[in-house]
């Protein structure tokens, strides 16, 4: 599954810029110091943890996207941010278990 | 590769909107010279690990990055407390992490064991009262 395709689900609406990146899995995780150790490269990144370190820790492990999940969303300072670094970014109102299933079932 | 090169990153404290501003650098950089992914993601993340233990605990502090054909070095000193553990510090979950640091997701005991996690080597250098100094390789 393509990253612009979640743009096309009805959950998840899109904050940034999209992608043409395959998603490769789902990975969730709010705490960032694990996510950097261990969000593989190419996931879909679900989590409620919304600062200026979640853009930086998705930069640096390449996850395919960040889905910010329970209605979490960035301030437009990040939202800017994000276009700039080309991260894509999603929100959605769906717990992190219910949205990480929802992307999993489409890969 | 040809040359021998040398960054130099100075880290300031307490500032968390800036910390990564020297991972992601050295992460194009060696990018752009055709350093294989699986290095490159090695790098950032345990230079990314430095970065935040030096804005949490040491009040900022300076990271020289060395890349040479064969491998590349981080060396990250500091002129903070120093570690009074080490042992307990390279415990996964061990952390002395204020609270502030635990909201913004951080504090979670891992920034030393992911550093050794993804180097090929490390070597810590700590004194109370004088500051701490990270070495870590990663061969290419």
């Amino acid at each position: 599954m393509k990253v612009y395709e979640l743009g096309n689900m009805d959950d998840f609406e899109l904050l940034s810029i999209s992608k043409d990146t395959d998603i490769t899995g789902v990975f969730c995780c709010d705490l960032l110091s694990i996510a950097m150790g261990k969000a593989p490269a190419g996931s879909a990144w679900v989590t409620v943890m919304a600062n200026v370190n979640t853009l930086a820790v998705a930069s640096l492990t390449d996850v395919a996207c960040i889905i910010l999940a329970e209605d979490v969303t960035f301030d437009n300072s990040l939202i800017e941010k994000a276009k700039e670094e080309g991260i894509a970014v999603f929100k959605t109102k769906k717990p992190i278990f219910d949205a990480a299933l929802l992307i999993n079932n489409s890969l | 590769m040809a040359e021998v090169m040398e960054l130099n990153y100075t880290v300031s404290n307490e500032d968390f909107t800036r910390a990564g501003e020297a991972s992601s650098d050295v992460k194009k950089k060696l990018k752009q010279l055709g350093v294989s992914p699986e290095a490159i993601r090695k790098v950032a993340i345990a230079l990314y690990e430095g970065e935040i233990n030096m804005i949490i605990h040491a009040y900022g502090g300076q990271i020289k990055v060395t890349i040479s054909e064969e491998m590349i070095t981080l060396v990250l000193a500091d002129r903070g407390p120093g570690i009074a553990d080490i042992e307990k510090a390279m415990q996964a979950g061990y952390s002395t992490a204020p609270d502030k640091v635990r909201s913004l997701g951080f504090g979670a005991g891992m920034g030393l064991p992911n550093m050794k996690k993804n180097s090929d080597t490390m070597d810590i250098k700590t004194e109370l009262g004088v500051g701490t100094t990270v070495t870590m390789t990663i061969n290419l």
